[in-house]
């Protein structure tokens, strides 16, 4: 147990204006982990992935990812640290096909510089051919390699969902943030999705934390699970004591 | 056995559209050389040619802004004189110790896009940070604030050293000196050593820099900064970073399509690079298609030559111009037209697919 833990967020607030949209939020996601946040909607789960990402900055406390406090460091900084993310509305480049989408998640790991891009030298084939055999393997983890050339914009909405996971997973991140991975899914594809999921965590070895409100996912895929409303930390525990909680209850169905 | 045949395909099918770009060009190259060398071409065409090259290069370099990187700039045309003064003054201080034309030619070329370039950073520093269309008012008051600037300096040199000033009696040059800017004037007496060749080398040199930057991984960050900033940052892309590069690529190449337009002629005014110049070059981009590089090409030396040819219309002539331009755009974004195109396409796509399967 005295493993640093990939995630340890410590009363993490944020303040808009004069309302407090997240306060004390307290999480901890350790290796090889799949963490659910859950929570009614307005709760600010997507706030806390935009401040865990840098996109808002926090007004209170500490972030750290696998020891080191990344508070300080920018969105760019905080994926080339290790946290990699989806989107609830999904942002993927849309003009571009479903392969350079995944390449332009590799941006960092490609070495060569734009001059040896220009003049495409050896170094250049190289690293290229890498990229695109690399690209192609983890489209053909999410059964998306027959449509790599596919403008992004043109792939259904399950496989949007799945090829913006693929891009995440493409920055060889540590930490991988899903937001609502199963929206607009079927109950087959959800399926499909959890095993996929699981696939990849021990695939590629990282700790994962996802908002969900597919409770059936949730449960079923979640080793721990921390609930979150009104901005505060609820409960937390394994999905068991969760389903059991009365104070989720109340708060999902409404108090009495 | 499968995956190598999928790379293949990319590939190939990536290759397949640049080379007819490089084609077009080097066919367009062949056919007016043959007509020059044969003496079939009129003389108000041949001194459009060296023009019209600049101009391609300068819209080719706005595509890479506009279309590819999603930064509006109404500058261009400030960054062509930027690069044509450099490029005139250097060739005139270098004409005596460089008497071979070409190597001067491409040494100022090289030179005036460097300068250009240098501009272009100092322009994207303040202005690429921000969001929105900030860069088409900054770089729209850059191009009136160059042209005024040299509209009003004086730039010379004797045998004691360079000279220069902002009102022009102040400049006593000795009777051996020369002025290579005078002013509204602009400069005067330049050396004509602009070929049509240098022009088409620098429109492939042009295609080999666009092209292959946009193939590589920085050119994919650079769309990727235009479709989507927020998920670009999220994969680790310095967006502000991307976008200047692109920036700058294209600041320079402008440069070098100015250079090159500087030393076609005798007498170079600074009013030849004002807002219409740079309004000009957005519509051969618009027309040609944003991030359409052939059509870039097409359009910039059709709506290049087209005043000159109708020249018989007289005091009609930005007339017809103007409703030529308006038909092409109804034309190109008219449903059927569009139906048909898209039918081609997929005729095409089917006949390849046939033949793999056979």
């Amino acid at each position: 147990m005295n493993e640093t833990p990939v995630l340890q967020v410590k009363d993490l607030g944020i303040d808009f204006g004069g309302l407090t949209a997240v306060n004390k939020f307290n999480i901890t996601v350790r290796k090889h982990q799949i963490v659910g946040l859950i929570g009614p909607n307005g709760a600010g789960k997507t706030t806390v992935f935009n401040m865990l990402t840098k996109v808002y900055d926090p007004s209170r406390g500490t972030i750290e990812l696998n020891g080191q406090q990344i508070n300080k460091l920018s969105t760019v900084e905080v994926n080339k640290a290790g946290i990699a993310r989806t989107f609830q509305n999904i942002r993927l480049f849309d003009n571009l096909s479903v392969i350079d989408n995944v390449l332009i998640g590799m941006h960092n790991s490609i070495k060569y510089n734009t001059f040896e891009g220009i003049i495409r030298n050896r170094r250049f084939r190289e690293q290229e051919k890498e990229a695109y055999q690399k690209a192609i393997d983890l489209l053909s983890i999410f059964k998306l390699q027959d449509l790599m050339d596919h403008p992004a914009s043109s792939l259904p909405y399950g496989a949007q969902r799945r090829l913006e996971i693929c891009r995440a997973l493409a920055t060889n991140p540590s930490l991988l943030l899903l937001d609502e991975p199963a929206a607009g899914m079927n109950p087959s594809e959800t399926a499909e999705l959890m095993n996929t999921i699981k696939d990849i965590r021990d695939h590629f070895d990282i700790a994962i934390l996802l908002i969900e409100h597919d409770m059936k996912f949730v449960m079923g895929i979640c080793e721990e699970i921390t609930v979150l409303n009104y901005g505060t930390t609820l409960a937390f525990g394994a999905p068991e004591e969760i389903q059991n909680n009365p104070e989720v209850i109340k708060a999902y169905l409404g108090g009495a | 056995m499968k995956k190598s045949n999928l790379l293949n395909k990319l590939f190939d099918k990536q290759h397949k559209k640049q080379t007819v770009s490089y084609l077009i060009v080097i066919f367009a190259y062949v056919i007016l050389e043959a007509l020059l060398k044969t003496g079939n071409i009129s003389s108000l065409f041949k001194n459009l040619l060296v023009p019209c090259t600049c101009y391609i290069v300068a819209a080719l370099a706005l595509n890479l802004c506009v279309g590819l990187s999603g930064e509006l700039s109404l500058g261009h045309a400030g960054f062509m004189s930027i690069g044509a003064f450099t490029a005139v003054c250097l060739s005139g201080l270098l004409a005596g110790t460089l008497t071979n034309a070409v190597l001067r030619l491409v040494i100022v070329i090289i030179i005036g896009a460097a300068v250009s370039a240098f501009f272009g950073f100092l322009i994207g520093i303040p202005v690429l940070k921000l969001q929105g269309d900030y860069l088409a008012i900054v770089t729209l008051a850059f191009c009136q604030i160059i042209v005024s600037l040299i509209n009003n300096v004086y730039f010379g040199f004797d045998e004691k050293g360079l000279q220069f000033s902002f009102i022009e009696n102040k400049l006593n040059l000795s009777s051996s000196g020369k002025i290579l800017i005078g002013g509204p004037i602009g400069a005067s007496g330049t050396q004509r050593i602009s070929t049509f060749t240098v022009g088409i080398v620098l429109i492939i040199i042009s295609l080999i820099v666009i092209y292959n930057l946009m193939d590589s991984r920085n050119g994919r960050a650079i769309m990727a900064a235009r479709d989507n900033r927020i998920a670009a940052l999220s994969v680790g892309i310095d967006v502000t970073r991307t976008k200047m590069l692109a920036f700058v690529i294209s600041a320079a190449l402008a440069g070098a399509a100015g250079a090159l337009y500087g030393l076609n002629f005798s007498t170079l005014t600074p009013a030849k690079f004002g807002f219409n110049q740079s309004i000009l070059l957005l519509v051969y981009v618009v027309l040609g298609g944003l991030g359409n590089i052939t059509g870039t090409i097409i359009s910039a030396s059709v709506l290049y030559v087209l005043p000159e040819l109708l020249r018989s219309f007289e005091s009609y002539r930005m007339i017809i111009y103007s409703l030529v331009l308006i038909g092409i755009m109804l034309i190109s974004n008219n449903k059927f037209f569009k139906e048909k195109l898209a039918e081609l396409k997929t005729r095409r796509f089917n006949r390849t697919h046939s033949k793999e399967a056979e």
